[in-house]
């Protein structure tokens, strides 16, 4: 078990390192640097002055060497210019240049600072992510249970007439991706147009305080693309379970269908699901993208999305960080759970 | 004139689409003739899922081959005094022509937008899933086969692309300023190389007795292959016949790219799986080559789980395309694409509806149809 944990940690770390990099590549290319040159130098800099300014601020290093110092594991440029002023990666305003530390990329801490938002990217990701959180946190509370009811009604007597109608809606809900079904909420309960305004087709108020009227389309809008992929496994496995010897043995000895449901099926029908479920956490991400920027919530989503639009090359880069942070972890947690909870894997 | 009815709409835009109910007529009919004879396709009518799921697929193919016959305007054109106008409002100064489901923020007809969009997605779609399927496959069957280091150098990479999120890696690769560095280029230049590599090893490993048979084959292949190549890849068509627009590419690239790893595990687990088999076994005895095996003894064997996989991916690469449209990274900016034409509604949705709705319903009933398509297929497949 220890050297299963030991070798998946392993791959992981690798991946996060590729991965990251070849984020940082994809930000850091030519156009993009230029961009960025003359929004913070001045919008008619010529080319030689793009070029010098890149010069002067590390940005003309190899791609190793710069990807290191964001990372903090090589030392920060320092550059003393001909009139004795010394600069670097590390120094800050009103800082002693004496003092500045030799590393200062993401593994100290140091996230940079955001063009968009004029702050520090630490301070941003954080007040963004719990924002984000409390999204996700409601759409598995919702999405989780109705999927799993759905999947084991289905599954418990397959190929019935209540299977069917929930298998069509299943697929239904699998069809439908968040920008279609979040438009149509938003027109049939949150304007004139629907009749019923019971909801509202914004969420931008739920940021200082959630309540019903605001934050319920985004949740349903959000949880109902991922409810039936998870109802659909949980049926599957469901199913395939109540063919097993010992759920007829079980039925046989006399107990009731609905005892045997809960007491012999589901614990072992939901194994499949859990992981299904844990891994659908990643894949939430880009609804929510989706959903922050269609009800103008302003979470983690919603800065990726200022992010790029503004071509603010370091803040890209954290929440990329944070998004792969976010996959990889998922995975390995799902790996392991499945491990745990199946009995028939054994690990060596 | 006056505006049209509800009733009066729903009436017209059903005679609009009268050359799809035509062409559904006729192939329905001569599918429940044939079923016999059709093999996978033909049983597919056992199941009411399946042909529920057909039907709308059908209708969106249809749509987009007949686009110009129904459609009532020219998507682009802007006509004034139709701005955000209601469903059903006459085209001032035209007899008989009404704006059937409105007009957009930019007195453009909502009906003739989503009609024409229909061909945006129908052309690229399946395609990007055939490309995406020829990379998976052409990868997945020797890492499944040899198993060792190649698969788990393989798998490894295919594992990193699916560690990224999807938005992320698209908001990384869909951007003006990556065109300019030539990457949509390089990673074109390497995944189209890839049908050309699987239909040489398919003929190569078949006909490999047969010389006179292999010659014409490979040069057919090759000939078309690098001359569609050169056109779709580098836009170095001599006959100008192959062509991709760069952003096009730029977007069909990056599809195919994030489709693929999920294709080679597909194939890879699949092929793990059929390797074991006596057949394959029987064939290693009469000394097939390696790839004879992969591709004419384990591919063949492995299609059923492939083909219902092949209409889930053209469905959730729809979706993608949308979600695409949806955060103004579109084929074109001007184009009636489903996921653009969503974008721009959504901004004055709570005053105006009419425009977002009818791309919304249009690409959930496609992506419906194909998930309900895939799903009566794979209940068809599985009662063999």
């Amino acid at each position: 078990m220890v050297s299963f944990l030991l070798r998946r940690s392993g791959v992981m770390l690798l991946t996060a390192l590729c991965l990251t990099f070849i984020v940082f590549y994809l930000t850091n290319l030519e156009p993009n640097l230029e961009k960025l040159t003359k929004s913070e130098g001045n919008m008619r800099m010529s080319d030689v002055q793009v070029q010098s300014w890149l010069v002067k601020n590390g940005y003309r290093q190899p791609l190793l060497k710069r990807y290191g110092e964001w990372l903090g594991v090589a030392p920060g440029w320092t550059r003393t210019d001909e009139n004795g002023k010394f600069t670097g990666r590390c120094l800050k305003r009103g800082v002693d240049p004496n003092n500045v530390p030799k590393f200062c990329g993401i593994l100290q801490g140091n996230w940079g600072f955001s063009l968009v938002f004029k702050e520090n990217i630490g301070g941003i990701i954080a007040e963004k992510l719990l924002l984000t959180g409390k999204l996700m946190l409601c759409v598995l509370l919702v999405m989780v249970p109705t999927a799993l009811i759905i999947g084991v009604i289905a599954g418990m007597r397959e190929g019935s007439k209540t299977d069917r109608i929930l298998s069509t809606f299943s697929i239904l809900t699998t069809s439908t991706p968040e920008y279609v079904s979040g438009v149509i909420f938003i027109i049939v309960f949150a304007s004139k147009f629907g009749g019923l305004r019971w909801f509202k087709g914004t969420a931008a108020t739920a940021m200082d305080n959630i309540t019903f009227a605001n934050f319920t389309l985004p949740v349903i809008t959000l949880a109902l693309y991922g409810v039936g992929y998870i109802a659909r496994m949980t049926r599957a496995s469901m199913a395939e379970v109540m063919t097993e010897q010992y759920i007829r043995t079980a039925r046989l000895k006399g107990l009731s269908f609905g005892g045997v449901v809960l007491k012999h099926a589901l614990r072992n029908a939901l194994i499949a699901p859990f992981t299904v479920i844990i891994l659908q956490i990643p894949w939430l991400l880009t609804g929510v993208v989706i959903v922050e920027t269609l009800f103008n919530y302003k979470g983690f989503g919603w800065t990726l999305v200022a992010a790029v639009g503004n071509n603010d090359i370091e803040l890209l880069l954290a929440c990329s960080v944070v998004a792969v942070f976010v996959v990889l972890v998922t995975q390995l947690i799902s790996d392991i759970s499945y491990v745990f909870l199946n009995p028939r894997i054994r690990v060596n | 004139m006056d505006r049209l009815t509800a009733t009066e709409i729903i009436i017209r835009v059903l005679t609009q689409f009268t050359p799809v109910w035509i062409g559904l007529a006729v192939i329905l009919t001569l599918s429940v003739l044939f079923r016999k004879r059709l093999g996978l396709y033909g049983k597919l009518f056992g199941s009411p899922i399946g042909v529920a799921g057909l039907i709308l697929v059908l209708f969106w193919v249809l749509t987009a081959i007949f686009a110009d016959l129904i459609a009532t305007m020219d998507p682009l054109t802007q006509l004034s005094g139709m701005k955000n106008k209601k469903p059903g409002w006459p085209v001032a100064g035209a007899e008989g022509q009404w704006y059937l489901l409105g007009g957009d923020n930019l007195a453009r007809d909502v009906f003739s937008r989503m009609v024409k969009g229909s061909q945006i997605v129908i052309a690229i779609a399946p395609a990007a899933t055939i490309f995406a399927f020829m990379v998976g496959i052409t990868l997945g069957l020797p890492a499944g086969f040899y198993g060792g280091k190649l698969d788990t150098s393989l798998s490894f990479l295919a594992n990193l692309v699916l560690a990224f999120p999807v938005i992320l890696l698209f908001f990384l690769l869909v951007t003006p300023e990556i065109r300019e560095t030539g990457v949509p280029l390089v990673m074109a230049g390497v995944l189209f190389l890839f049908p050309i590599i699987f239909f040489v090893l398919l003929f190569q490993s078949r006909f490999k007795e047969q010389p006179m048979k292999l010659a014409i084959y490979l040069t057919i292949t090759l000939v078309l292959g690098f001359w569609a190549y050169s056109g779709l890849a580098f836009n170095k068509d001599p006959f100008g016949v192959f062509y991709m627009d760069p952003n096009l590419l730029n977007i069909f690239v990056s599809v195919v790219f994030v489709n693929s790893p999920t294709v080679f595990r597909i194939v890879r687990g699949l092929t793990m799986d059929i390797k074991t088999r006596d057949y394959v076994a029987a064939a290693q005895t009469r000394g097939e080559s390696p790839w004879y095996i992969m591709l004419w003894e384990v591919l063949p064997n492995a299609r059923g789980p492939l083909i219902v996989d092949f209409c889930l991916r053209i469905g959730y690469t729809t979706i993608l395309l949308g979600t695409l449209g949806f955060f103004g990274l579109g084929v074109t900016p001007e184009s009636p694409d489903w996921g653009m034409t969503i974008n721009e509604g959504r901004k004055l949705l709570a005053v105006y509806p009419h425009p977002a709705l009818p791309p919304t319903i249009a690409l959930m009933t496609l992506v419906l149809g194909l998930n309900l398509l895939a799903d009566g297929l794979r209940e068809e497949s599985l009662r063999d």
